[in-house]
């Protein structure tokens, strides 16, 4: 089967609807989350206003929604520690990246030229 | 004829305006009427009614709030409970549930609407209530625990510890935010303290809607009186608001205040003000009673100046 390096479905944190909008360095309060998927080789757009406009615990419930998406894998500029852990427990990869677009990052993954994170690399807002 | 005891709460938008001072001196005056007194310190982020009323404390217990915990065996991983959270404090990945702690608020509906009954609530502190007495006055306060966030949940504590006092002052945090509306809840009456400048007045009026929003009786305590402009004097006529206190802006309150002494103890020239003040404010909050009993004035044979 055909894949995106290992993966059959990879999210890009994005602050349009379109492959060549630019990236949004946010993961949980993101305004759309890229979908790229092996199977279809077709982007399709999520948006993430429910939890852009969260009080609190956006960064966990973005990643719920990656996890229902069946994404394995995620580029983003940040994450935080919750989101971190919520994406670690669905066994979801988190690549970090400061490409200018969403089409860009995907390129330098495939390349790959992006490495995977271990640990969330900014602090929680509340603890 | 038994008087109803009474509730104040001693509030403002702004922080710094006096709410300690004055709650402090106004327990001390209320005390010495011979009415039993409490002082319910509900500022649990940042406490310091002790430093003036120096109480002894006899005892302390933990406020909690109460947290789910996840059954394992019994959880089919269906999702409800992240679904239903609020707060956003639990996500369901992979059948398996994530609780973040420092996201809940205790609510309960998690558990509630686990429809395996999966979901069981624990105990987890928060904070400290502290019962004691000083000065003359029945003394609880409230301290949130260093990287806790659920003041509410300390403040509830401190007012579940309230004794049967005939007056209970308390003395509530700064803002309009769910800590004071927990504080201000369950008042008779509230003081809104506040200062004549622009950042004094623009928060007031926050005060005064939030205020009216719980359909509290409320008046206005004006402190340095003579700094800033007339504007929040004008705003209090205009609104119809009583301003039943001022004090004026005396480098020797500060002193004091830096000190950690009682305004009225530390300077004797403000008890009579204090006095008066009292037994307008008791007058006022009595006048507002829902109930048609309407006890007599504590203080008779003192007459009211204005």
């Amino acid at each position: 089967m055909r894949r995106i390096g290992k993966v059959m479905k990879i999210a890009v944190t994005s602050t349009g609807k379109e492959s060549a909008s630019a990236m949004d360095a946010r993961f949980g309060r993101t305004r759309w989350f890229m979908v790229a998927d092996a199977e279809t080789g077709a982007w399709e757009a999520h948006a993430n206003e429910q939890n852009m406009n969260a009080v609190q615990g956006a960064g966990i419930q973005a990643a719920q929604l990656l996890v229902n998406l069946g994404v394995e894998a995620v580029i983003t500029g940040h994450v935080g520690p919750k989101a971190f852990r919520t994406l670690k427990a669905a066994g979801v990869s988190i690549y970090l990246s400061e490409a200018a677009t969403v089409e860009e990052a995907l390129r330098l993954f495939r390349e790959n030229r992006l490495s995977r994170v271990d640990q969330a690399d900014v602090e929680g807002h509340w603890s | 004829m038994m008087d109803r005891p009474l509730k104040i709460a001693v509030a403002s938008g702004k922080g710094g305006t006096g709410k300690t001072t004055v709650a402090v001196s106004l327990a001390l005056t209320a005390a010495a009427t011979g009415k039993t007194v409490q002082y319910l310190d509900c500022d649990v982020e940042e406490p310091n009614g002790h430093i003036f009323l120096k109480p002894q404390i006899h005892s302390r217990f933990p406020a909690t709030v109460r947290l789910p915990e996840v059954i394992e065996k019994k959880c089919n991983g269906c999702g409800v409970c992240a679904d239903i959270c609020a707060y956003n404090a639990i996500a369901v990945v992979k059948e398996k549930v994530l609780i973040f702690p420092e996201l809940c608020r205790g609510c309960g509906a998690c558990s509630l609407f686990c429809p395996q009954g999966a979901l069981v609530e624990i105990s987890r502190p928060v904070g400290t209530v502290e019962i004691g007495a000083g000065a003359g006055v029945a003394f609880i306060r409230g301290v949130l625990s260093i990287g806790q966030i659920m003041s509410p949940a300390v403040i509830a504590a401190v007012k579940d510890a309230a004794g049967d006092q005939e007056i209970t002052l308390l003395d509530c945090p700064p803002g309009t935010s769910c800590p004071v509306i927990e504080a201000v809840r369950d008042a008779d009456a509230v003081l809104l303290v506040t200062e004549p400048t622009p950042f004094g007045l623009h928060d007031l009026t926050l005060a005064v809607e939030m205020t009216r929003a719980l359909e509290k009786p409320f008046c206005v305590v004006l402190n340095r009186f003579d700094l800033g402009d007339d504007k929040t004097v004008a705003y209090c006529r205009e609104e119809n608001i009583p301003i039943v206190l001022s004090i004026a802006d005396d480098r020797r309150i500060a002193e004091t205040y830096a000190r950690g002494e009682i305004l009225i103890e530390a300077l004797p020239s403000y008890a009579p003000v204090f006095t008066d003040a009292w037994e307008r404010i008791w007058t006022w909050c009595i006048g507002r009673m829902p109930e048609k009993e309407v006890p007599a004035p504590a203080n008779r044979e003192r007459t009211a100046t204005s």
